[in-house]
C-alpha cells in the first residue's frame, strides 16, 4: 500500500500553509510558528495516545514477549524454561505439524485463486449496467458478512455431510464419494467451498476498479477492431491490476489464517478439533491445540512465528513480484 | 431496451439485427445472474427450511422446505442451552457488539485525526507502523495477550475483548476514516484554526459530523465483526453464563447437536438474524466501504 507517499505534499504545503495571510499586523513570525509546531506536536499525540498505548501494550510487547516464548518451554503455570531451538526442532520433526502446513498450504493455493477468479468473473457480468445490478451486488457480497460466523459453519457441515445435497448431487453424477465433512481428503475441499462461497468481498473492489477503465480506451479498441478478449486482456487487466494485487495479497493473507470455518466443520461430538484424521487441520487449530489444549505455549508461540515468517515472505514475493504485473497510473494513487 | 425508439423509427435491416443481438445478451445476463444468486442463496434458503423440519429430515431430504412445517424447533429454544436462557447469549453478545462499536469510534477516530489533520513529528514513522499491524497475523499476539491477560486476572472477563477495541488496535478503521479524512475540504478546519479553534474543537464539532458514512461503516463492520467474533470468546470467556451467542452455539453443537438437529439448525439461523438484519437495512454503506478501502489501497 503505497500510499505513505501521499504524505510528501502534505510536508511540502506546510510553510505556505503556517505563513501569516493577514499581512504584518500578527505577532513575530519565528516565535508563533515555533509555539504553534510545539502545539501541534503536543496535540498530535494527545490524539494518538490511545493507538500509542494500544500498539506498545497488545501489539509490540506482545510480540516482543511471543519471540521471547518461542524459545522457552513454558505451560502457563511455571516460569518460561530458556531451551534455545528445541521448539522449532521439535516442530519440524512432528508430522502432524508437517501435515497441518500441506493443509493449510493447500487451502490457500486452492481456495484463494478460484475465489479471485469467482470475484472477477461476476464482477465481470455485473459491471455490465443493468436492471437489477444493485440487487445482484448486495445479495453476492451478503455471504461475505455471515461466512465467518459459527451458525454457516454448522449449516456447512450439514450441508457436506452423508446423503446431504452435496452427496446427493454427486450420486446422481456417478460419483459414490459420500459426504465430504467425514472424508479426511475431501473435508478441506467443504472449507474452500466455504471461501469460494464468500467472494462477494474482493467482487465488490473489483467492480468499483473496473468502474474506473475510462470508456475511451474500449471504444478506441473497438474502433481498432479488437475483440472482447483481446479487450479484456490488454485494456480491462492492466488497467484493474492494482486492485487485483490488493484482492491477491488480502485474500492471500487471510487464508493462511483461516480457523473458526475449520475448527466447527471439523469439530466432531468427541472434541475432535481438527477434522477426521486431522483432514480439516489447518495451521491455527493445530496452534490452538498445541497452545490452549495442551498449554504448550512456548510451542505454540514457535508456531506462531513460523506463521509471521510465512506470510512476510508471501507478503515480500507479492510486492516485489508487483513490478512486473502491476500498472500503476501516473500521478494516481 | 430502447423500444421506443424502434417503434417510431423505420425498421432498418442494421437496426433489428443489433436488437436481436442485445436481447439474448440481457437474458444471458440475467440467467448467469440468476444461477449465481441460487448458488449463493442455496444455504441461506436451506437453513430456514431446515429449521421447520423433524431432525431426522433436516439432512437426509432435499426438499429446501417441509410438507408439513413444524414450528417444535424454535418453541424448544425456549428452554435455553445447558439450563441457560438463549436471551443470556444475546445480551452478552450485545453488550460486547455495542461496547465494541462505541470503543472503535471514539479511539479510531482520535487516531485518524492524528494522522489526517495535524502535522506532528514522527507521524510518517507512526503511520508506515499502523499500516504494518494491518498485515500482522492476529495468531502472533494471540498468546503473548492470553498471557498478559491472564497474569492481569482478567481471563472470564469482557476486558480482554475490548481493551484493544479503545486502543485503536484495529488498523483497517482507522485507515478507512484517514482516507475519508484527508478528503474533506482543507479550508473548513484552516478557517476555523484562524478563528482561534483548537484541535479537540475541530475534531467535536467540524471533521466529526463530516466523517459520518465512514464512521458509520466502521460501525456496522465493527458490530458484525464482534457478534461473528469466535475465537475471542472462545479462548478468554470459561463460564457459560458469560458466553456469546456464537459460543453457546458451539455448546449446543458439542452437547446435543445430534440429538436435537432441529434445535441446532433453528438457533444457527437466529443467531444470524441481527447481522442479516444490519446488512439489510445498511448494505449501501457496507458495499461502498469495502469498494474504497480496496481503491485507494
Amino acid at each position: 500500500m503505497g500510499h505513505a507517499v501521499t504524505h510528501a505534499p502534505a510536508t511540502a504545503d506546510r510553510a505556505a500553509a503556517s505563513e501569516p495571510r493577514h499581512g504584518p499586523a500578527r505577532s513575530p513570525r519565528p516565535a508563533a510558528l515555533k509555539r504553534r509546531r510545539r502545539r501541534d506536536n503536543l496535540a498530535g499525540y494527545l490524539f494518538m495516545s490511545p493507538w500509542i498505548a494500544g500498539f506498545l501494550l497488545l501489539t509490540a510487547g506482545p510480540m516482543i514477549a511471543s519471540l521471547y516464548y518461542a524459545f522457552t518451554d513454558y505451560n502457563l503455570f511455571d516460569a518460561p524454561k530458556w531451551i534455545g531451538l528445541d521448539n522449532f526442532a521439535e516442530m519440524f520433526g512432528d508430522p502432524r505439524w508437517r501435515h497441518s502446513v500441506q493443509v493449510t498450504l493447500w487451502y490457500v493455493v486452492v481456495g484463494t485463486p478460484i475465489k479471485l477468479l469467482a470475484a472477477l468473473g461476476v464482477a465481470l457480468l455485473l459491471a455490465q449496467k443493468r436492471r437489477g445490478q444493485a440487487f445482484y451486488r448486495a445479495a453476492f457480497y451478503a455471504p461475505s458478512l455471515i461466512g465467518a460466523s459459527v451458525s454457516v459453519a454448522i449449516v456447512w457441515k450439514a450441508i457436506f455431510s452423508d446423503d446431504a445435497v452435496v452427496d446427493r448431487t454427486q450420486k446422481l453424477f456417478g460419483v459414490h464419494a459420500g459426504g465430504w465433512t467425514g472424508d479426511p481428503d475431501l473435508i478441506i475441499y467443504s472449507l474452500v467451498a466455504l471461501t469460494v462461497w464468500q467472494f462477494g468481498a474482493p467482487m465488490v473492489i473489483f467492480l468499483a476498479g473496473l468502474k474506473q477503465v475510462p470508456r475511451e480506451l474500449y471504444e478506441a479498441a473497438d474502433v481498432d477492431g479488437a475483440g472482447k478478449l483481446r479487450q479484456f486482456w490488454n485494456i480491462t487487466l492492466p488497467m484493474i491490476s492494482p486492485v487485483l494485487f490488493f484482492n491477491v495479497l488480502l485474500e492471500t493473507i487471510h487464508s493462511f489464517q483461516i480457523f473458526s470455518s475449520a475448527y466447527i466443520v471439523g469439530g466432531g461430538a468427541g472434541g475432535n478439533a481438527c477434522g477426521p484424521a486431522d483432514g480439516s487441520m489447518v495451521y491455527t487449530c493445530y496452534l490452538y491445540v498445541q497452545g490452549f489444549e495442551n498449554s504448550r505455549m512456548g510451542l505454540a508461540s514457535a508456531m506462531a512465528w513460523m506463521l509471521l515468517v510465512a506470510v512476510a515472505l508471501v507478503t515480500a514475493v507479492l510486492f516485489w513480484s508487483q513490478k512486473r504485473w502491476v500498472h500503476y497510473e501516473e500521478g494516481g494513487r | 431496451m430502447s423500444a421506443r425508439a424502434t417503434d417510431v423509427t423505420p425498421v432498418t435491416p442494421a437496426r433489428t439485427t443489433a436488437r436481436r443481438r442485445r436481447l439474448p445478451g440481457s437474458l444471458a445476463w440475467h440467467l448467469g445472474s440468476l444461477a449465481v444468486l441460487a448458488v449463493i442463496l442455496y444455504p441461506v434458503v436451506w437453513v430456514i427450511g431446515g429449521s421447520f423440519k423433524r431432525g431426522e429430515d433436516i439432512v437426509g431430504s432435499l426438499d429446501l422446505f417441509p410438507s408439513d412445517p413444524i414450528t417444535g424447533n424454535y418453541t424448544r429454544l425456549t428452554e435455553g442451552i445447558a439450563d441457560i436462557p438463549i436471551s443470556t447469549f444475546f445480551v452478552n453478545s450485545l453488550l460486547l457488539a455495542v461496547g465494541s462499536v462505541a470503543g472503535i469510534l471514539l479511539s479510531c477516530s482520535l487516531t485518524a485525526y492524528a494522522f489526517a489533520k495535524i502535522r506532528f513529528a514522527g507521524r510518517n514513522l507512526l503511520f508506515t507502523l499502523m499500516i504494518g499491524t494491518l498485515l500482522l497475523p492476529y495468531h502472533v499476539l494471540l498468546i503473548p495477550q492470553y498471557v498478559l491477560f491472564r497474569n492481569l486476572d482478567m481471563i472470564n472477563t469482557y476486558t480482554p475483548l475490548l481493551l484493544g477495541k479503545y486502543l485503536a488496535t484495529e488498523a483497517f478503521f482507522v485507515f478507512l476514516m484517514v482516507q475519508f479524512m484527508r478528503n474533506l475540504p482543507r479550508e473548513l478546519d484552516e478557517a476555523a484554526r484562524l478563528d482561534g479553534c483548537g484541535h479537540l474543537r475541530i475534531y467535536w464539532s467540524i471533521v466529526l459530523p463530516l466523517c459520518r458514512p465512514a464512521l458509520i461503516t466502521s460501525a456496522i463492520f465493527t458490530f458484525i465483526n464482534s457478534w461473528n467474533d469466535f475465537m475471542g470468546p472462545l479462548i478468554y470467556l470459561n463460564d457459560p453464563e458469560k458466553y456469546t451467542v456464537s459460543l453457546g452455539l458451539k455448546m449446543f453443537v458439542d452437547q446435543e447437536g445430534l440429538a436435537d438437529y432441529g434445535g441446532m439448525i433453528a438457533m444457527s439461523l437466529v443467531a444470524l438474524l441481527p447481522v442479516l438484519a444490519f446488512f439489510l437495512a445498511f448494505q449501501r454503506y457496507l458495499i461502498d466501504g469495502m469498494a474504497t478501502s480496496g481503491l485507494k489501497g
